[in-house]
């Protein structure tokens, strides 16, 4: 079985090297010469809003789906011609709850270490992961009787069952309650800290910015940004203010221009740090004679970044919580 | 065992399980109604001549039975898996696996070959009371058995790399191989035929599965075994080919 806790002295510094990928479906170009790296050892994010190829990445990185051009290593081993190798380094929680109904849970986990090529050894530590991801109860049972809940949780075992160096999440909390979200989380940390590079796509940017290092946006097939995610946060130098105005006060001309929403009769103004300091705001207020009830300040974070890059909120529409 | 064999063994252990945890339909059923066939086909035929020489009507029938439920499974068995996995979207954890064109081909034929040892006993077992087959050529009684089953596996396995949807399926079962196999000699010896369909017959690969499974038991056929043979084989090469290229270009597989 393939350890995650010792690493190869030989292996390269890169868990993924991903080289010009592109691919077409018919008329859609889906990627678009696609290159990055994730480093050995990183918690990386992978963003972008829908139809941003991500999924179509994975795929070409976890050998669902060919690419037309480019090249994908998996700590160092090529994707295609290196396949066996490239998919024994790799998990990958797929984004979609399918699963097997013929077999039960623990049945299902150890034929998913058998094609890996892990036999009864892996047993002990399939029981350890039913026991993280508080599936023992369930081990017996079909999977057909489980929860959506249950089920995703059996996913994220199959990805971990052959103990990937490098295991990739689609979006693993997608529509999941948050007591799995806080299961799941503890459980990557701790992966990670034994040395695991973790890949992370998910709408819920706070995730993201709370877990990931090192962030990749990915818009219409490029790569919009690949950067450590304080660097990203810093890159827009502006904060939010938010004003509440006392009864019947309005927002002087002047101001109006800065406002990019109302959220419960306050306005949000968008202010450039160097053009806009917070004084000249409260100033122009004073001197139109503007009475203030309430005063809060924000910093910008993931989303707002998001949003300004791809025009796009990273959140499905459906659930869609725009700034 | 090398991790490779390792994946080969359980991917062969999981097909074989998959149709052991519904034995009574992929084992049971079709050993019942091919014994129903037998039934009604015995009672109607009885009293006509025999087809070979000191073979009666009901022991000419009972391998041909045997070959055509062979058959039917065979193809059953890999199309119906493929298919259930593409549709419940599981195949994914097969193809992201790190298990090569071979292993996949060999484990599913393999399996489907199990469950047509399985059937075909069941049904020589059932029909012992009333048919006591001979054995006349062993070897080449087990050569056509894996032919027949192993061309049929794999003939299933393309259909359900193609597939999108059951419906698929059951349109090449209902179309091609229920007419096919039915037109394959199993109920007569195709000199009974007239020339026109006695030609056709020639064409149909079945018919030499079916025939060369008869030779096995009587040492009579209605083409020569070596024929049976060299068309079976032909049969199971180009079936193989057409099944590993889908395999290693991902045909209908890969996005």
């Amino acid at each position: 079985m393939s350890s995650i806790s010792a690493p190869h002295a030989a292996a390269p510094a890169s868990a993924l090297e991903i080289r010009g990928i592109r691919k077409r479906y018919g008329s859609l170009e889906a990627l678009r010469g696609v290159s990055f790296d994730v480093r050995r050892g990183e918690f990386f994010g992978l963003l972008g809003p829908n139809g941003a190829g991500k999924s179509t990445l994975i795929g070409i990185i976890s050998g669902l789906v060919q690419a037309d051009e480019g090249s994908v290593a998996v700590l160092g081993h090529d994707t295609v011609r290196d396949f066996r190798t490239a998919r024994r380094l790799l998990g990958v929680v797929p984004q979609e709850l399918v699963f097997d109904p013929f077999f039960k849970v623990r049945d299902l986990l150890r034929i998913q270490a058998g094609y890996y090529g892990c036999g009864k050894e892996s047993w002990p530590w399939i029981d350890e992961m039913l026991e993280r991801l508080e599936l023992a109860g369930k081990a017996g049972s079909s999977m057909r009787a489980l929860s959506g809940g249950m089920k995703r949780r059996v996913l994220i075992a199959q990805a971990l069952v052959h103990k990937p160096p490098v295991v990739i999440l689609d979006e693993p909390t997608a529509g999941v309650d948050v007591e799995l979200r806080r299961t799941l989380w503890a459980f990557m940390s701790d992966l990670h800290r034994q040395g695991t590079t973790v890949v992370l796509t998910t709408h819920y940017l706070e995730e993201a910015q709370e877990l990931c290092s090192r962030i990749a946006i990915l818009d219409r097939g490029s790569v919009a940004a690949v950067e450590p995610t304080p660097q990203l946060l810093a890159r827009h130098p502006y904060r939010f203010l938010r004003l509440k105005l006392a009864d019947g006060a309005q927002l002087p001309a002047a101001l109006r221009e800065l406002v990019t929403g109302e959220v419960g009769g306050a306005y949000e103004l968008k202010l450039e740090t160097a053009r806009h300091p917070i004084g000249a705001v409260f100033d122009a207020l004073r001197t139109a004679g503007v009475a203030i009830e309430d005063v809060q300040t924000r910093e910008p974070d993931l989303e707002d970044i998001f949003i300004e890059m791809t025009g796009h909120t990273a959140k499905p529409a459906a659930t869609g919580a725009a700034k | 065992m090398t991790p490779d064999q390792i994946g080969f063994a359980t991917l062969l252990k999981k097909e074989v399980m998959r149709f052991w945890s519904v034995l009574g339909q992929t084992v049971t059923a079709p050993v019942i109604t091919a014994l129903l066939y037998l039934l009604v086909f015995a009672q109607a035929m009885q009293g006509r001549a025999p087809v070979y020489p000191g073979v009666g009507y009901t022991e000419f029938l009972v391998p041909g039975l045997v070959m055509m439920t062979v058959i039917q499974n065979a193809f059953a068995n890999t199309s119906s898996s493929l298919t259930q996995s593409k549709i419940m979207g599981n195949l994914v954890f097969l193809q992201m696996a790190p298990l090569g064109p071979l292993q996949w081909f060999g484990a599913y034929i393999i399996a489907a070959i199990v469950r047509c040892i399985l059937v075909a006993t069941a049904m020589l077992l059932v029909t012992w009371p009333f048919v006591h087959l001979p054995v006349h050529a062993p070897l080449a009684l087990a050569a056509m058995f894996l032919l027949s089953a192993g061309s049929l596996a794999v003939l299933g396995m393309i259909a359900g790399i193609i597939a999108e949807k059951f419906d698929h399926i059951a349109a090449f079962t209902n179309f091609f191989i229920t007419p096919l196999s039915f037109l394959s000699g199993v109920f007569y010896s195709v000199h009974a035929l007239p020339p026109l369909w006695f030609a056709a017959s020639h064409l149909n690969p079945f018919f030499y599965m079916i025939d060369g499974f008869r030779y096995g038991f009587f040492g009579h056929a209605d083409v020569p075994i070596w024929q049976s043979l060299l068309w079976s084989t032909g049969f199971f090469g180009v079936c193989a080919a057409v099944c590993l290229w889908m395999l290693v270009t991902g045909y209908k597989l890969k996005r």
